[in-house]
């Protein structure tokens, strides 16, 4: 038998359906692939009992032909995912051994459809980093290496644990999150198909909360078709939640192979950076002649408020984020210090509970939503949303089906490599990204090519809204074009 | 825009974060570098622009009145670091 790990999840579906092989011998064999990649610290608990239970219960279910859409299908769920009974901390301590009582709207989806569960996955602290390295479990391992180095680089963040279990086979797809970038940029770090879908698309409760007007849920996963069986199962209405849409979810499989042929691709000049390395430039015109190629119509457009969005993200995401996070109190769930009154009791038990990228951000939040400086922070930057939002609409009305860009400006950097000095140099890697959740649009990152170090690089669509599938097609037409890429394993 | 450590202390004591003398220096810094990167917002013109207040344009869905969860007591002190009973333990809040 081939190695199971190495299947996409459509033929692992096939493989099931055709009784070639059964869930239990999938997830063995997932479970001894997790087992003998520790060193990635992709994982940050393993769950192989019930891993074993969920798929003999649903190999009964398969042979009385009543298997869901991912029957069988073994996953990686993000720790920011509430599990019912297993340990769920967002990679913070804060959170301790925190075991929810209620499962996360996003992953009772998915267990309902058929799918398995093998583990949770490391990602930066509540989310807060563009390189799974604020974990307070420690940073993840990309499987993906320079050409001929043995450093070990980041997978990216703060999906880092999904983008490397993915990449390296440990999973057939993961759960993540999405609040800047945080789906697309582990993605293209590692090879992966990743999409963010529109806000309000997937249900946001039983997600820890980082930034609630920026939180989405999505699939990292690795092919176009697999990201699309995964987010058909993900998205849908939650009563729940009071953002999420009450609209129908398409059967977004039926979109993959569809011509794109008329489709009009938008350029945005504004996304031509300075100092762009030119590999991207390169990847970025190659991407778009294979649009070309397959029928659609190249369009340059513009974007005006661009350069905004990182600073004005770096305003909304951690003003939300100071107050989201003062639930942590000490009192009610997670890490609790000793203190002589109530006030020391929350200081001191959010002084050791939280990190230093999460104490900062809660900090700046604190600052822009303080008496006297709301106005010229939140509330401005806030307006500049409204344009950033505006300069997307402006440029669907005249036709635009979506926006082809790099999905990041460089490829994977090695472990402590940035932001040591500035937390800024940090946060640029998220600047191609985080236009589309301020915007609340849709966005897919699609392998696309590598650099000259042998290193992965992605392109990113961006989408109307609720308008998925036309990524999906497009994403197609890209994988086809660059083919599909798997790390040389060193683990 | 900038903040000295005065305001430091001050915007870690609204945050309940306790911060030492020796970590004043540092977050000042970093605090700075991103007052300094958002300061170029004061450039964009955004007289009679609306703030953003849903990022999708939808009526917000209002839940039934009715009673549809609850006698979970249980499961909602079942994290707690210190309970009694059903009730969460702090210190002494009123003398």
């Amino acid at each position: 038998m081939t190695d199971l790990t190495s299947l996409t999840l459509a033929e692992a579906r096939k493989g099931l359906a055709d009784k070639t092989f059964t869930s239990l011998e999938l997830t063995d064999a997932h479970l001894s692939a997790i087992e003998a990649a520790r060193v990635l610290n992709a994982f940050v608990m393993e769950t192989p009992d019930r891993a074993r239970d969920m798929a003999k219960a649903v190999d009964e279910k398969i042979a009385k032909g009543e298997g869901g859409p991912l029957a069988g299908i073994p996953l990686g769920i993000k720790d920011l995912f509430a599990t019912k009974g297993v340990r769920t901390t967002a990679c913070s301590k804060i959170l301790g051994n925190f075991v929810p009582t209620y499962e996360s709207t996003v992953t009772s989806q998915l267990w309902r459809d058929g799918a398995v569960m093998l583990g949770k996955l490391n990602n930066d602290e509540f989310a807060m980093g563009s390189s799974n390295e604020t974990s307070c479990f420690g940073p993840v391992g990309n499987p993906w290496r320079r050409d001929g180095s043995n450093t070990t680089l980041v997978p990216g963040g703060s999906s880092g644990g999904s983008a490397s279990a993915v990449a390296a086979l440990l999973c057939m797809g993961a759960t993540a999150t999405d609040t800047g970038g945080s789906i697309r940029q582990p993605a293209a770090f590692t090879a992966t198909v990743g999409i963010k879908p529109t806000y309000g698309r997937c249900s946001r409760w039983g997600i820890v909360a980082f930034a609630s007007s920026l939180d989405q849920a999505g699939p990292i996963a690795r092919s176009v078709r697999d990201a699309a069986m995964l987010l058909r199962s993900m998205a849908g209405h939650d009563p729940k939640d009071t953002t999420s849409v009450d609209i129908p979810v398409p059967d977004y499989e039926a979109a993959i192979g569809k011509s794109v042929k008329g489709m009009k691709i938008g350029i945005p000049r504004e996304y031509r950076l300075d100092g762009m390395p030119a590999e991207i430039e390169k990847l970025w015109s190659e991407g778009a002649a294979w649009l070309k190629a397959a029928g659609a119509e190249l369009v340059e457009v513009s974007l005006p408020h661009t350069k905004y969005a990182l600073p004005a993200y770096y305003i909304v995401a951690p003003a939300e984020a100071s107050s989201n996070l003062a639930r942590y109190d000490g009192v009610r769930y997670g890490l609790r210090e000793p203190a002589k009154n109530i006030i020391e009791l929350y200081e001191n038990t959010r002084a050791s509970g939280f990190g230093a990228e999460v104490k900062r951000r809660v900090m700046i939040g604190t600052y822009v939503l303080s008496a006297g400086y709301y106005d010229a922070y939140y509330l401005r930057a806030q307006k500049v949303r409204t344009l950033i939002k505006k300069d997307f609409e402006d440029c669907f009305a005249k036709g635009v089906d979506a926006i082809l860009t790099p999905a990041t400006p460089s490829a994977a950097f090695g472990i402590g490599e940035k932001g040591g000095a500035d937390p800024v140099e940090m946060y640029l890697n998220d600047i191609f990204t985080v236009t589309v959740n301020m915007a609340g649009l849709p966005g897919i990152a699609v392998p696309a090519g590598k650099d000259a170090q042998g290193l992965p690089l992605g392109l990113q669509l961006i989408g109307r809204p609720f308008d998925e599938e036309t990524l999906f097609s497009l994403g197609e037409v890209i994988e086809q074009a660059a083919g599909r890429f798997t790390p040389a394993r060193w683990w | 825009m900038s903040v000295d450590a005065v305001t430091v202390r001050r915007i870690a004591h609204l945050a309940r974060i306790a911060v030492s003398e020796d970590e004043v220096p540092h977050l000042q810094g970093e605090l700075n570098a991103m007052l300094a990167f958002v300061e170029q917002l004061s450039e964009v013109n955004v007289e009679g622009v609306e703030p953003m207040t849903s990022v999708t344009p939808m009526q917000m869905k209002k839940r039934q009145d009715v009673v549809d969860d609850g006698e979970i007591a249980d499961d909602i002190v079942a994290n707690a670091p210190a309970t009694e009973g059903h009730f969460f333990l702090v210190p002494k809040v009123v003398e």
